[in-house]
């Protein structure tokens, strides 16, 4: 939509761009902030701290006021990029965070009433920020250090604060509601996206007590998070907390009434399968594999679906994508149901041929890994009719081509197995083998030939259509001379589309075309 | 001969019998993904195969039912349907095409969407106006009433291009559908809609522009999500466009002041990086009064990232400024901003400044050049990161035309004769060529006493990309100074080098004389060139022995007959008998070339 969000807001300076080699080792070689924050606006008038008593020397009956006061106090913002501005204010603000956690997390009959809004409110001022730019507009989560929130100090104990208050026995959803609404919720999930992985560690279990608790916003969370995974799939690709978020949903599914509501499946297929054509798939496959795995242990009737969804995502280019898709198939078949089995063994055994033809020895030793787990091999041994026809040739003819032996003994390995469990049907097709690939080369060149006399055919359309344009034009212009020319017409005879529109009238132009 | 009639006669006689339809829609349906897409991507000779007729009645009902792909292959047909009036039979016919497409525009992959999109916009061209209102619109609201969010973004790229040539009912009707989008509940389609108001509005008559846009761009521009606030600064461009002078202030201009302030660097990284538009679209007054404060802020931004946005519109934005008092606006609001940026604390924000600020050399003139700007090209020219210093030299001919080379060398040649010896061998080739030109205007003997040491040494830099810069270098400085210039002061040299121990230095005096030769002529090349490299076939690394077949091959054509059989053949022929296979080559490819054997 926008560059901003398809590419880094920097372009790659011009120099870079001539040879693409040296860029890696520059940027380790750069020297960066590991800090960064954009929690810090100047404000105009700095309000200087003062130290108020502490909380539990109070008398109950000011408790709640001083509470209250020292939540205001909280809500003052430090700048932590520069580390020795107002020392003194950070420490008192810090003091008093701690004071906080520790009361909400100690003492019953602290959290009445009045405090919430002043408690949202404190947590707000807080963490709701605009994530400040990344330092590095090539961040690669698996090779690259984060960027670190610099006020963590005092943000960790804003969020200790808040995970306390959550899970406070004094904690009244019918209170927080009020105050815990939808617009919080949305800028809460859009902090997922903040490079520091602490942050993303506290926003989690905050997110899920909050999913938990307050009922009413359920729908709306699971309605966000699908919004942010389609931008991360579609717009941005990027998103950094992919696996947190799915963490939270792989509990979430787990908790679904059954049977699947509509809203719950098209979530799984239009949402969860698609996730995997990320780049960055490796990040959160774990979470993502095991959220898909719920959903068929919830209702088998999906596993359709994700192997037909996983088959047509099925990577092209990526070998180590590809082991991650085999991996995930195998835990998708270790709870498969026979039935389901059978109605997805064609499609998915010819896509485990590929692989097995892989020359990447890692793909195919992972896809040829299957044949060593006995489920699995118990669900083949079953339809050894149908799927054995599907790979033998495969087999066959990579048994005898393959460069590594690894996957030369393993595929022996697998073929002996064919041969215990069906010996006839095996010797069927060892001695057709022959036969089918000359079948095979036959309607290879059948298809040569098909195309060639489609194009051939095309080219003397053109030919008949250029020389009909030619004629009406000259008729044309002994009839209207004077007029000037179509200057688009004389290239027609060489684009790919007829497109003719002489004007005028002329019945001759046809019959000399045919 | 009417437009159908035509098409009639481009596939009528589609041929039954040698093509059934069968044969080729298995074509379409072949199991390989490869060979799938092959087919989709030549579908056009497949419907001409089939004549308009069953391309009609047949062969787009198929594809219709069919769409369930791989992303690939529907990519390619969105593309190849945008492209198929002529082959369903032409303009009355184009509607047929409408529903594969409208089915491509609800899939999920962006791309294919994108790509369906563009195709309904290039056929709704090519529909009637009533077919238009019959087949193309309700397909329209179809779509901009879908169930999932993607037929609704796809629907946001084609109201503008039906809503001129329909009626008014539907007009409103367009409007309506539109509104509804601007307020979808997903931020995918608010996205989309945004992004397509600016389009939208330039189609829509003026009193809908200030009554439905206006509403629609300020709700837009204070949306809670910061990906569509940052839409709405680029849809404001045209609509500031389209307001006469007088409504600017009260519909665009309170919205475009707080995006400038927004709480999300991405709506102001976007407010900067549109800069120069908005200045033009809001005219020299308000540019006056507001466009210029807020310029200075996003100069002084606490995003690097938008401090490089705004950095990089310096220039742009300065050269805008009303004439009447641009130069006062320059050196009282923005030359202190640039001062600032020119020791940021981020090397993009000072790369981004350094690419543009020589430009300001023109606007200003000589005097203020001089006084104000040169200490900070100067500043520039020595900053620690080397982007800075390149951007600054790549574009030393702007401030060259503004204060002549004279005083541009007086002031930059010690920073430039430091930069010559840069550590980052892209700063030295960035210096490199721009010797030609600085040598052409200093002159002979100022380039002699400052430079040709300089250009000498890069002959012997450790990057062969620096040492193939110093031979092309000499070349044009050869073509400057002429033959006896180079006879006195390089060639000398170049030939010295022959002697080096280290081959690389070898092979460098041969590239030399590779590209000399010919500046320098025959006579130079026969008598002092031609010895050293003759006496060069000996050496005992065959690199620089291949090099010497290949630099026979190059001077041959520039020495006589004579020369080439009696000296040059000889060696040669030596050479291509020689141990290595690849001085062998190259002697034997010599030989035929000089047609010597």
């Amino acid at each position: 939509l926008s560059p901003l969000l398809t590419s880094p807001p920097f372009s790659v300076p011009s120099a870079e761009k001539v040879d693409g080699f040296p860029r890696r080792s520059m940027r380790r070689a750069r020297q960066r902030r590991s800090h960064s924050s954009s929690q810090f606006r100047y404000q105009s008038s700095q309000v200087e701290l003062t130290p108020l008593p502490l909380l539990k020397d109070a008398p109950v009956a000011e408790l709640h006021d001083l509470f209250c006061k020292k939540l205001q106090q909280c809500c003052v913002l430090f700048d932590f990029l520069d580390c020795v501005a107002d020392l003194k204010g950070k420490e008192i603000k810090r003091a008093a965070l701690n004071e906080l956690v520790e009361s909400v997390a100690t003492s019953r009959g602290v959290l009445i009433e009045p405090l919430y809004p002043e408690a949202i409110k404190m947590i707000s001022v807080n963490i709701f920020r605009t994530l400040p730019p990344s330092e590095n507009p090539e961040f690669d989560p698996e090779e690259d250090e984060p960027t670190l929130e610099a006020s963590w100090p005092h943000l960790q104990l804003v969020y200790e604060f808040f995970l306390r208050f959550l899970e406070s026995p004094d904690f009244q959803p019918s209170m927080a509601k009020r105050y815990v609404d939808q617009k919080f919720v949305l800028q809460l999930l859009e902090l997922f996206d903040s490079e520091d992985p602490r942050e993303r560690e506290y926003l989690k279990t905050i997110l899920h007590r909050v999913y938990g608790k307050l009922l009413g916003l359920r729908a709306y969370i699971r309605k966000q998070i699908n919004n942010i995974f389609l931008r991360f799939i579609y717009e941005t690709e990027h998103f950094n907390g992919v696996a947190e978020l799915l963490e939270i949903l792989g509990s979430i599914i787990n908790g679904f009434a059954l049977p699947l509501k509509s809203e719950h499946k098209q979530f799984l297929v239009r949402v969860l399968i698609p996730l995997h054509t990320a780049k960055s798939l490796s990040i959160f496959h774990a979470q993502l594999a095991y959220c898909v795995v719920q959903f068929m242990e919830k209702d088998a009737t999906v596993t359709e679906y994700i192997i037909r969804g996983l088959l047509k995502y099925w990577p092209k280019t990526c070998t180590q994508k590809e082991v991650m898709f085999l991996g995930e198939i195998e835990e998708i078949l270790d709870v498969i149901e026979p039935s389901q089995f059978m109605r997805i063994q064609e499609p998915l055994f010819k896509q485990i041929a590929a692989c097995i033809s892989s020359p990447h020895f890692q793909v195919a030793e992972r896809a040829l890994y299957f044949w060593n787990n006995e489920y699995i091999l118990s669900l083949i041994e079953e339809n050894c009719q149908v799927i054995l026809p599907l790979v033998f040739a495969t087999l066959y003819r990579v048994s005898k081509e393959h460069w590594n032996q690894t996957i030369v003994s393993l595929i022996y390995n697998v073929l002996k197995t064919f041969m215990e469990m069906n010996s006839k049907l095996f010797d069927d097709l060892t001695a057709s083998y022959k036969v089918e690939k000359q079948k095979e080369l036959k309607r290879e060149r059948e298809r040569a030939e098909l195309w060639r006399g489609l194009e051939e055919y095309q080219e003397r359309r053109m030919q008949m259509l250029t020389e009909a344009a030619r004629n009406q034009r000259n008729l044309q212009e002994r009839g209207e001379r004077g007029d000037t020319l179509n200057p688009s017409s004389p290239q027609t005879a060489h684009s790919d589309q007829p497109e003719p529109k002489p004007s005028g009238a002329s019945s001759g132009a046809g019959e000399s075309a045919t | 001969l009417r437009e159908g009639e035509v098409s009639k006669m481009a596939g009528a006689d589609g041929d039954d019998s040698l093509y059934p339809i069968a044969v080729l829609i298995d074509e379409l349906r072949n199991e390989d993904v490869q060979l799938r897409l092959n087919s989709i991507k030549k579908l056009s000779t497949i419907a001409l195969a089939l004549g308009v007729e069953r391309t009609r009645t047949e062969l787009l009902p198929f594809l219709t039912d069919t769409i369930y792909d791989e992303d690939e292959v529907l990519l390619a047909l969105a593309e190849q349907l945008g492209n198929f009036t002529m082959l369903v039979g032409g303009p009355e016919y184009v509607h047929c095409l409408l529903p594969p497409l409208e089915s491509l525009a609800t899939v999920e992959e962006t791309v294919v969407r994108d790509k369906a999109v563009e195709s309904l916009r290039k056929i709704s061209q090519e529909h009637s106006p009533v077919d238009l209102e019959v087949h193309f619109e309700p397909l329209v609201k179809r779509l901009a009433s879908g169930d999932w969010f993607t037929s609704r973004t796809s629907a946001c790229g084609l109201f503008s291009v039906c809503y001129p040539r329909v009626s008014s009912t539907v007009k409103a009707e367009i409007r309506q559908h539109f509104r509804t989008l601007c307020s979808d509940d997903t931020p995918m389609v608010r996205r989309a809609a945004a992004s397509k108001l600016g389009e939208f509005a330039k189609v829509l008559e003026l009193e809908y522009v200030k009554s439905d846009i206006i509403s629609l761009f300020t709700a837009l521009a204070s949306d809670e999500q910061d990906s569509v606030r940052l839409l709405a600064v680029e849809a404001c461009v045209s609509i500031a466009t389209l307001l006469p002078q007088e409504d600017l202030e009260t519909l665009v201009m309170p919205t475009l002041r707080q995006a400038a302030e927004d709480k999300s660097w991405r709506v102001r990284y976007m407010v900067a990086d549109k800069f120069s538009e908005l200045q033009k679209a809001v005219g020299p007054e308000i540019t006056k009064n507001d466009l210029v404060p807020a310029f200075q802020n996003l100069l002084k931004d606490c995003e690097a990232e938008v401090r490089a946005a705004a950095a990089n519109k310096v220039k742009e934005f300065c050269e805008n400024l009303p004439e009447d008092n641009r130069e006062q606006i320059i050196m009282t609001h923005i030359l202190p901003c640039v001062k600032e940026l020119v020791s940021d604390t981020n090397q993009h924000v000072k790369s981004a400044l350094a690419s543009v600020i020589m430009g300001l050399s023109t606007i200003l003139g000589k005097d203020n050049t001089i006084e104000h700007l040169l200490p900070l090209f100067l500043a520039q020219l020595k900053d620690e990161c080397p982007e800075v210093r390149l951007n600054i030299i790549s574009n030393l001919d702007c401030v060259n035309e503004v204060i002549g080379i004279r005083q541009l060398s007086q002031s930059l040649l010690p920073a430039i004769v430091e930069l010559a010896e840069d550590a980052k061998w892209r700063v030295r080739l960035a210096i490199i060529e721009y010797m030609p030109l600085l040598a052409g205007q200093l002159g002979v003997e100022f380039f002699d006493e400052k430079l040709n040491t300089l250009c000498m040494a890069w002959l012997i830099d450790h990057v062969y990309a620096i040492r193939e810069a110093a031979t092309c270098n000499l070349m044009k400085l050869v073509e400057k100074f002429g033959a006896e210039w180079a006879q006195n002061t390089i060639v000398p040299k170049v030939l010295g080098m022959a002697n080096d121990p280290n081959y690389l230095h070898r092979m460098t005096t041969l590239f030399c004389i590779n590209a000399l030769s010919k500046a320098c002529g025959q006579e130079i090349t026969t008598k002092q060139m031609l010895p050293v490299v003759l006496k060069m076939s000996n050496d005992q690394v065959a690199n620089v022995r291949f090099n010497v077949a290949k630099s026979l091959q190059k001077i041959g054509p520039i020495l006589d007959s004579n020369a080439l059989q009696t000296e040059v053949k000889p060696v040669l022929e030596k050479l291509a008998s020689d141990t290595d296979m690849d001085v062998k080559y190259f002697a034997q490819e010599a030989i035929s070339v000089l047609a010597l054997a």
